[in-house]
């Protein structure tokens, strides 16, 4: 399964880091760095649900409730003992495995179709209890921080700090996840993905791996959430839990290539400027048909190609080499 | 008599909960298979109905048949264009397939529809009927009461005939099944349309009761997983009862909790019941 690395690809990924680290400074306009601060969070989100989704094939719908508690987290505690909203980062990375455990140990005794489902359930279940409860805001939510205090409030009016902080966010991200594919720990996620029975005949401690790539998930899909919060400094049930939330988990990944280190960065660079263009193009009610074209792509990519692009890149690759050499 | 009046309204909205869980519970037994967009099925059937009743006249008995019909046309035609395809893919191609496919509906249903509650204008069903010292809406208890025949019908049609002997055993191995001359892609593409159709009819049914908008089908899909967990995946039968119960936690708790928590109720006996037997309540292990 593993595609082996190509000398070529070390370049393409020095070239990548680069464009990264130099965009938001050529780019300097506000709305493009809105767009890639926008992208990297797509990115960071959608490569932390790689690690169980992608990885070891437990295809989760119900990811917002890591993003969520990850949002939630740093601005109880801003608003209950003026905590700056950074400090809530590990709180929210505790809770969220906590609740990966909660919710793994049940769910991954069953197949596949059944975890997705399980997973929307307890999501949803989340985000009607938290528009009920008022020490979280109810239905309204919970504010950040107006004015800065200080810089640790991380309140700035640019855009440039936010972006060079998720991009550090997602190069941690994608570092681990490249560890983790020449472990043995990744070596099992695949397994475990290809058959889970042939996995646990040959040794592989199935729950617990599976366990682990969840709370791992977990923990970075919450640190997305805290970071969406810190720049927005605002979070409701909806935008916090909602189901849309894990859905763009989901295509992100799966346009891109799941269980790849780069897919859920193709696909952000694909769905992103796409999802701007469209919500320029149509206005407020632009949300109505990106989700549309959301579920129109979703439709197609597990019709054509279930590996998403990366993989059609890889197919498609030698035979427009060898067009091109002929 | 209130209480009494609270128990018989959730029996009769659970009545219709069974009936498109049948549909869903159907198609998972024969091919291992949770359609997603099940709810947005439900959501169809409503806005078929609507669209029957403004454009063309006729009763319930006719919005019902058509939603129906139009819902078995569907439900055929994507198991012929897109299910038979995924299935033989990996599970993430599974679960997408069908979950796009609810996102799709659900947003082109906004975007023609609105984001607007409707109801059905007046229908021979408006008004209320007493029973016994309690009223109920004529439409609540015909639409319960139709949503329990045809739930029975369907499982008196997977066991009591042949073309229920036919599924069936494509449901337990297809391959056996066409060496016995049976056809499992056929038989297959009958079950998404019987349980597209479920869907179709249960949300005619409850469009005579209830007002809707588009975001219906998340919810009503969702209730149909608990209902499907709950009766044990695969069976008909356990859907039938399961719809009553589930129809009936939601109301006793609306009634007494308040109605924000009636879904906070249901979730969570879905998510107790992952935790104490994930095979379902009436299920085999």
């Amino acid at each position: 399964m593993a595609v082996k690395q190509l000398p070529s690809s070390r370049a393409v990924i020095a070239l990548l880091a680069a464009a990264l680290l130099l965009y938001p400074l050529i780019l300097s306009d506000p709305f493009y760095r809105d767009v890639g601060v926008t992208f990297l969070l797509a990115a960071i989100a959608a490569s932390a649900w790689n690690i169980v989704g992608g990885y070891a094939g437990q295809v989760s719908v119900g990811h917002s409730m890591f993003f969520g508690v990850g949002a939630y987290a740093p601005l109880l505690l801003y608003t209950r003992w003026g905590w700056p909203p950074i400090a809530g980062i590990p709180a929210g990375m505790v809770l969220a495995v906590g609740l990966a455990l909660l919710i793994g140990a049940p769910t991954f005794r069953l197949t596949g179709h059944y975890f997705s489902m399980a997973t929307i359930a307890v999501a949803e279940l989340i985000r009607i209890f938290f528009g009920t409860w008022d020490t979280v805001g109810a239905a309204i939510g919970l504010q950040g921080p107006a004015t800065a205090r200080g810089w640790w409030d991380l309140t700035f009016r640019s855009e440039l700090p936010y972006y060079y902080i998720f991009l550090a966010a997602l190069a941690i991200l994608l570092l681990t996840t490249a560890a983790i594919e020449r472990r043995r720990f990744g070596f099992y996620l695949r397994a475990i993905k290809a058959s889970e029975r042939a996995a646990r005949s040959l040794g592989v401690p199935v729950r617990q791996t599976k366990m682990q790539a969840l709370a791992l998930s977990a923990a970075f899909t919450s640190v997305a959430g805290s970071l969406y919060v810190v720049k927005t400094g605002f979070i409701a049930p909806d935008s916090g839990f909602g189901i849309l939330i894990s859905v763009q988990m989901v295509i992100v990944a799966a346009l891109g290539g799941a269980g790849t280190l780069f897919g859920p960065l193709v696909g952000a660079l694909t769905l992103v400027p796409l999802q701007t263009v469209t919500d320029n193009w149509f206005g407020g009610g632009g949300s109505g048909l990106t989700y549309i074209l959301y579920g129109g792509i979703i439709v197609l990519i597990a019709r054509f190609e279930p590996g998403g692009l990366f993989e059609m890149w890889h197919r498609l690759a030698p035979r427009l080499r060898k067009r091109a050499h002929a | 008599m209130v209480v009494v009046q609270v128990i018989v309204g959730g029996l009769l909205v659970g009545a219709i909960y069974a009936l498109f869980s049948a549909g869903l519970t159907l198609i998972w037994g024969m091919m291992n298979f949770i359609n997603f967009a099940h709810g947005e099925f439900v959501m169809l059937g409503m806005y078929v109905a609507l669209l029957v009743v403004t454009w063309l006249g006729g009763g319930p008995a006719v919005f019902s048949v058509a939603a129906a019909c139009a819902l078995f046309v569907l439900g055929v035609g994507i198991y012929l264009s897109l299910v038979r395809e995924v299935i033989r893919g990996p599970m993430l191609a599974q679960i997408l397939s069908t979950f796009g496919l609810a996102l799709l509906l659900r947003y082109t249903a906004f975007f023609v529809f609105s984001a607007n509650f409707v109801t059905l204008p007046q229908t021979s069903l408006t008004g209320t009927i007493e029973l016994g010292g309690i009223f109920l809406p004529t439409a609540q208890l015909v639409a319960g009461a139709v949503a329990i025949v045809l739930t029975i019908s369907l499982h008196v049609l997977l066991t009591h005939t042949a073309v229920g002997s036919k599924l069936l055993a494509v449901a337990e191995d297809p391959a056996a099944a066409m060496l016995m001359g049976i056809r499992p892609d056929r038989m297959q593409a009958l079950a998404w349309g019987l349980s597209a159709a479920a869907a179709g009819i249960a949300g005619a049914l409850l469009a005579t009761a209830y007002p809707w908008s588009p975001s219906v089908g998340e919810t009503f899909g969702l209730i149909a997983f608990v209902v499907v967990a709950l009766g044990g995946f695969g069976s008909v039968l356990g859907s039938l009862y399961a719809g009553l119960i589930v129809g009936l936690i939601q109301e006793v708790s609306a009634f007494w909790l308040g109605a924000i928590y009636k879904d906070i109720v249901v979730y969570g006996l879905f998510v107790a019941l992952l935790w104490l037997r994930p095979q379902g309540l009436l299920g085999k292990a």
